[in-house]
């Protein structure tokens, strides 16, 4: 392969280091109006009255839009397992359509006008008055109303091997501890924005997604129209991490308001605006019980979570799935539980479940090897399971303790006191710790067309979705592989309705499914053109069969005998040869749906798919005020094949900055009277920033899964794992102490 | 107010603004530049640094009745026709892009921190210098490699 692995420029980076790449508030419009949304100030009630005549009267101002005058649009459509895109409502309040107050920030107004300065203005002006409904809103408060969660086809909530409880009752040495994890926020850099407008009962939005079919399906329902009078056109979005999965009220009710008024209308989110109507990860209550043989050999892991959901929506995560595959205790018993809380409608972040799950799991993990006086590494190596510990299926392609080996030695390891407190330098106490990192591999039906046109040049059309993690650039470096022509010759149309229907980008599944499809339409191409050639009078290639020809060189050959796909295409008369994998009719749609539904569950009943790594950190803390700073850190994962090593490692490295976030800075704090978020904006909510960051070194072992197509595993999602429970690990090693609640902030080191 | 602004070498104008708007609204909407990106409006992202008269400043945080008559210039303006600049060359050659939505204004002030050093500067100062630049994507690491690359291709030249 020529293109593959190699660490290719990303296509799109001169656009985006000019100024020239248009998110989606960039699109200009003629006649362009801004809307702004008026937030809700209660948890939960009714409207009784809304006062917007000062409003009305500022000029500038096109339309005040509340549940008065609002035209009406049809309900949220009930989630539905089989038919995806009924995923697509982040919530299902019908915004606007009902004078119910369902979370404090719920937008109540929306204002149109000829600036933003004006609409925001304006949005002040409005009073509204409530009759305020008893809510439950503090997390900590309603831990003991959870329930348990159902098992879907997508998510496992529960599962038990033997009997854990009696297993850690009997076991020489036993931990059960509880843990907490905080609501943490996207925070993508790009706050969420749309541009729509209405050409009679057609509607175009720009908006940026990460599923523009989820986009567009979501919207002809709410709007009553055919699927094909929506165009939703996202070709960049500005970072999204789970944020931008679902379809949050904005997107809404901008496509509402330019229905109102007639005109293009933009609408750009505040990041205040973007705490209170975009979820966040779910805070958690977490226990984790672990009972083991003196040789560290473990009988009994018990893994159960508590998450709140909105009672309006929300995403359970599956905190305890890493407990179903990293080790091979003999007992296990995991299970998880909601709460229904009066708030906003948590989502998708980056892995969820296993991002906050792993913190727990391996804060135990190595809170038992100082209990036993194991290396903790040892402890980890004395429990890797040879199939998955749950339910004995087998792996896929785990490399586990290889990537702790290597990790281990490069980031000197073995050399450490594993006494804690025992290193020093000056006022810092230095520590290290180890976690693992572990992310489910998924896969889901993708459809896409490439055409190979008579100049040589390859279009692919497929609706893929490019966040920043190089999509594109990596189904260019495949399909020039696949077809052996030059990457130049490669153009990829992504992120547009008009386009075929691709896939989520999420749970780290893009690239393979694409890349499933991708190599299915490219075999179909090939013999395609080879047919095209063989038939052709006069073709060098007349008569021969396809085993005795090669592709090589934008070309066919036998040996020197054969031809470029410029002059195969203008022998034969044809300006381009198109192969198609995807169904283009309603019901073929539906077929092909069922058929991959089945594929996808047989797959999974065989094999345990996941990327997986370790994860080495080590901190300083200062003895005085507890202010901990990450010093060193090192990465080393087993993610599969790596398509282009340039993005990859920042994929990884984006995530284990995320996961410092998580472990140190990162906290949505809920006001617990009335569920208003209190640190709705970057000055309270702290990202890590270039100087809390060290060297972050990441390597990966390049290991094709043979289960996966090209050997892909996704690379989005396992670099956050793990992270949270390295950095509290070695804030013990550090310091002796065991911080069980994130984030870790100084207060809690004193 | 009708404004009057330099922008990329161009005097620009336009009427009918409230002196108090932003000086990065003018930019994205009224005068066709969105190159300069809108995340906070409050002075915390970076996002929308450009330069005012020669100094990296928030253009969300500048009102437009401040910059009248002054000079700005934004990530449009740094590239010379196409010929990118060495640090927008940097850092596509690095991979310090990612979503490309913290870049314009990570280029501007990296391009700003460049100018004001002689040959490359220390990766403390690098990174004190865009700590108010976030980025949630890259993990930072490969703009430290840009801004090093970029600083050390303009020593040479
Ligand atoms: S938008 Fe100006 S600093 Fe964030
Ligand atoms: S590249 Fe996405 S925020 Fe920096």
């Amino acid at each position: 392969m020529r293109y593959v692995g190699q660490p290719i420029d990303r296509l799109d980076g001169v656009a985006k280091t000019t100024g020239a790449a248009r998110f989606s508030a960039e699109y200009p419009y003629p006649n362009l109006a801004y809307a702004a949304l008026v937030h809700a100030t209660i948890a939960r009630g009714r409207i009784t009255r809304i006062d917007t005549g000062t409003a009305r009267k500022t000029p500038g101002v096109l339309a005040v839009i509340t549940h008065g005058n609002a035209p009406e649009m049809k309900p949220a459509p009930k989630p539905n397992q089989f038919d995806m895109s009924t995923l697509a409502a982040a919530t299902s309040v019908n915004y606007l359509n009902t004078d119910e107050v369902y979370w404090n920030g719920q937008p109540v107004a929306v204002v149109v006008a000829e600036t933003l300065d004006v609409a925001r203005e304006a949005a002040y002006l409005i009073e509204v008055e409530y009759a305020e409904y008893p809510a439950a809103v503090d997390f900590a408060a309603e831990e003991g109303n959870a329930r348990p969660q159902k098992s879907t086809m997508l998510s496992e909530a529960d599962g038990r091997k033997g009997d854990a409880e009696a297993a850690l009752a009997d076991a020489p040495f036993a931990l059960d501890l509880r843990y907490t994890t905080a609501q943490v926020n996207h925070n993508a850099i790009e706050p969420h924005s749309t541009t729509a407008y209405w050409d009679g009962d057609h509607l175009i939005l720009h908006e940026g997604s990460q599923n523009v079919a989820w986009v567009r399906d979501h919207l002809a329902i709410r709007f009553d129209l055919p699927k094909q009078n929506v165009r939703v056109i996202s070709p960049f979005v500005g970072g999204a991490f789970g944020g931008k999965s679902f379809v949050w009220p904005g997107t809404v009710l901008t496509a509402l308001a330019a229905k109102v008024t007639g005109r293009p209308v933009r609408m750009m989110l505040t990041r205040e605006g973007v705490f209170r109507t975009v979820g966040g990860r779910t805070p958690s209550i977490q226990r984790v019980a672990i009972g083991a043989q003196l040789d560290g050999s473990m009988t009994a892991l018990i893994h159960t979570s508590v998450c709140q959901v909105g009672r309006t929506g929300g995403w359970s995560e599956q905190v305890t799935s890493v407990s179903r595959h990293l080790y091979d205790a003999a007992n296990i018993q995991v299970q998880q539980n909601l709460v229904g809380m009066d708030l906003l409608a948590n989502t998708i972040m980056r892995a969820p479940g296993e991002s906050i799950g792993s913190f727990a799991l391996e804060a135990t993990v190595d809170e038992l090897a100082y209990e036993l006086g194991l290396d903790p590494i040892e402890l980890r190596a004395r429990n890797e399971p040879a199939r998955n510990p749950l339910d004995g299926k087998a792996f896929s392609h785990r490399l586990l303790m290889e990537c702790f080996e290597e990790g281990a030695k490069e980031f000197g390891w073995a050399g450490r006191p594993q006494e804690p407190g025992s290193m020093r330098d000056g006022r810092w106490l230095i520590g290290m710790g180890v976690a693992a990192a572990y992310h489910p591999a998924w896969r889901f039906p993708a459809n896409l067309t490439v055409r190979l046109s008579d100049d040589g040049t390859v279009l692919i059309r497929c609706g893929l979705h490019e966040m920043g993690m190089g999509s594109a650039t990596a189904v260019s470096q495949i399909a020039a592989d696949a077809l052996c022509v030059p990457m130049a010759a490669v153009t990829v149309a992504y992120g547009d309705t008009a386009l075929p229907d691709t896939t989520t980008a999420g749970a780290s599944s893009q690239t393979a499914s694409v890349t499933a499809s991708l190599l299915a339409a490219c075999a179909k191409l090939d013999r395609a053109v080879f047919t095209l050639a063989r038939k052709t009078p006069g073709s060098p290639l007349r008569g021969l069969r396809r085993a005795d020809v090669t592709a090589r060189d934008g070309g066919l050959y036998n040996g020197s005998r054969g031809e470029s796909y410029h002059d195969i295409l203008r022998r034969a008369g044809r300006a381009s040869v198109e192969a198609r994998v995807g169904a283009d009719t309603r019901l073929g749609e539906i077929a092909d749906q069922v058929r991959s539904m089945s594929k996808f569950l047989l797959d999974r009943r065989r094999w345990v798919k996941a990327a997986c790594g370790a994860q080495f950190c080590e901190v300083l803390v200062d003895s005085d005020t507890g202010e901990t700073r990450i010093s060193r850190w090192l990465g080393v994962f087993d993610v599969g094949r790596v398509v282009n090593a340039k993005t990859a490692a920042s994929q990884l490295r984006g995530g284990i900055v995320m996961g410092i976030g998580l472990a140190l800075t990162e906290e949505t704090l809920v006001d617990p009277r009335n569920g208003r978020i209190v640190n709705a904006s970057l000055s309270e909510y702290h990202v890590p920033v270039h100087a809390d960051i060290p060297v972050i070194d990441v390597r990966y072992l390049d290991d094709p899964d043979p289960t996966m197509p090209l050997g892909v595993v996704g690379i989005g999602e396992v670099g956050v794992t793990g992270v949270a429970g390295a950095v509290a690990n070695a804030v013990f090693h550090a310091t002796g102490k065991r911080i069980r609640d994130l984030p870790i902030t100084l207060d809690k080191l004193l | 107010m009708r404004v009057n602004v330099i922008v990329n070498g161009e005097a620009m104008t336009a009427d009918d603004v409230w002196e108090g708007e932003s000086l990065l609204y003018a930019l994205r909407e009224r005068l066709g530049l969105p190159g300069a990106k809108n995340a906070c409006e409050q002075g915390e992202c970076g996002s929308c640094t450009v330069y005012l008269d020669g100094i990296p400043v928030c253009a969300c945080l500048v009102a437009i009745g401040q910059a009248e008559g002054r000079s700005v210039v934004t990530v449009e303006g740094l590239a010379d026709g196409e010929s990118l600049d060495e640090v927008q060359r940097a850092f596509v050659e690095c991979g310090a892009v990612q979503c490309g939505f913290c870049t314009p204004g990570l280029i501007v002030q990296a391009h700003s921190l460049i100018a004001s050093t002689s040959g490359v500067p220390e990766d403390a100062e690098i990174r004190e210098a865009l700590a108010g630049n976030l980025c949630r994507c890259t993990g930072y690491e490969k703009i430290l490699d840009a801004v090093r690359l970029a600083a050390a291709r303009k020593a040479a030249l």
